[in-house]
């Protein structure tokens, strides 16, 4: 079971550094969203300030849901998802690896931008290692969430705007408390409640979205 | 009392029993409608706080909780479903999906013409407000999944994971929307002392809630009806029914 997980993340990660150029699409999208607020707001420190925690977890939420639409895509389209589903592997199992390993091409390029986006956007230190901390613990949040509706729209030709109508009301909690953290941090408050929120979320998601995500896949693919 | 379930279960079965509830259920639903509405509108006292403003009550709150209540009855059948794989279960489940969304939508909007004389402004980012705004999506969501997929067994499958997984999600929204609601406190909205509601407002208060439920258990029905038929177009009792040939 392991050698299963481990030989399918190989996989992904080698298809994914095989398409080297496309790894840097979600991370353009996440710059060029926060690059716009400013510009469309405005430049003032003051409301940058303010907004900052908003506006980059939205950048991210946003970028984590247009890089997982090709989650499955491709496995779908030439028949190695079916070949997944035959296996005598636990689904749930293989597609936690897949996940695993789409998080590490996708959500850690952006824990790495993240900072960057901090000063750009004028935040205080404590407030950029906040952010930093609810990155980690929410974007494979985010990946796993979306990977069932991902799972969902795998056989439909325009699952691309379905796909946001049906994850974005899952991602309330995570957005409400992130920003909230990073808020609380920039103030100078202790942030472990939240953190420990995200986290006990994070647990639930870990254990519960791989079986959501493999009852779905069975559904789409049949 | 199982022969009796798998019985109900089959659409045969369901077409003909359902035909027959229909008609009692619609003028029960009429009367209780009625009386509801003359007691809450007529008979009731106009509030000390609120005047006769807080009449609209009587449709906002029964509205809000058929809301939640048809998108928990929706995960119950969906979860029928996956497990026994029982054809009529996602016929339902389908069937209420619109009539859910229609109440949310009806309890946001008379949430929201009650809020402005209240509150002084059509929309307030209230809690339940918000959570309630939230659960329009969810439908709505479910909805665009369902019209998306051709094949109507894989709709409701699918439709059916989607909606288990939106009813494991929906305290946590709820309560974290709560929370962040604590924090956001605006200060145009003013915070009523719930007083103890009299009896007076109660029991019509009540009666539209029965109304409510039987109204949906009416329309749900009608529409079961029409999709067990789609479904069920090409089998041979369905021909017999409309004397129909190939």
């Amino acid at each position: 079971m392991i050698q299963a997980f481990n030989a399918l993340m190989k996989r992904d990660l080698l298809l994914a550094f095989r398409h080297r150029g496309e790894l840097a699409n979600p991370l353009l999208f996440f710059l060029m969203i926060v690059t716009l607020f400013p510009l469309g707001v405005s430049p003032e420190v003051v409301l940058l300030r303010k907004i900052a925690p908003g506006v980059i977890w939205i950048a991210a939420l946003l970028a984590a849901l247009f890089s997982l639409e090709s989650l499955f895509r491709s496995d779908f389209e030439d028949g190695a998802l079916e070949q997944m589903l035959l296996s005598p592997q636990p689904l749930a199992v293989l597609v936690l690896a897949k996940v695993l390993a789409h998080w590490l091409v996708s959500g850690l390029p952006m824990l790495l931008m993240a900072p960057l986006l901090g000063l750009l956007l004028a935040m205080p230190d404590p407030a950029i290692a906040a952010l930093e901390l609810t990155l980690a613990i929410g974007t494979p949040l985010l990946s796993l969430i979306g990977a069932i509706g991902v799972a969902l729209t795998v056989g439909l030709r325009r699952g691309g705007v379905l796909l946001t109508l049906l994850i974005m009301p899952l991602y309330i909690p995570v957005l409400i408390f992130a920003t909230n953290a990073v808020t609380a941090a920039a103030a100078g408050m202790p942030i472990a409640g939240q953190i420990y929120f995200l986290a006990s979320l994070l647990v639930l998601a870990l254990t519960l979205a791989p079986l959501a995500i493999a009852a779905a896949l069975r559904i789409s693919v049949s | 009392m199982w022969k009796f379930l798998h019985k109900l279960a089959s659409p045969r079965y369901f077409y003909a029993i359902s035909g027959k509830f229909i008609p009692w259920l619609g003028w029960l639903t009429a009367v209780t409608l009625l009386t509801g509405l003359y007691f809450g509108l007529v008979k009731a006292p106009p509030d000390y706080q609120q005047g006769d403003s807080y009449r609209i009550m009587f449709i906002h709150v029964p509205a809000a909780w058929m809301s939640m209540f048809i998108y928990v009855l929706m995960a119950l059948w969906s979860g029928i479903n996956l497990i026994w794989n029982i054809k009529l279960a996602d016929v339902m489940t389908v069937s209420s999906a619109t009539l859910g969304a229609s109440f949310t939508l009806l309890a946001l909007v008379t949430g929201s013409l009650w809020g402005k004389p209240m509150w002084g402004a059509w929309w307030v980012w209230d809690a339940r407000l918000t959570s309630e705004l939230i659960l329009l999506f969810l439908y709505l969501g479910y909805i665009a999944l369902v019209s998306a997929i051709e094949d109507r067994r894989t709709a409701a499958r699918a439709g059916g994971v989607l909606i288990l997984v939106g009813v494991v999600n929906i305290p946590i929204i709820h309560y974290s929307v709560e929370w962040w609601n604590t924090l956001h406190q605006g200060p145009t909205v003013t915070k009523f002392d719930k007083p103890s509601i009299h009896l007076s407002m109660l029991i019509p208060l009540l009666i539209m809630a029965v109304s409510f439920k039987l109204y949906y258990l009416t329309v749900v029905l009608m529409r079961a009806r029409i999709e067990v038929l789609d479904r069920e177009r090409r089998s041979a009792w369905v021909r017999e029914l409309f004397g129909t040939q190939k």
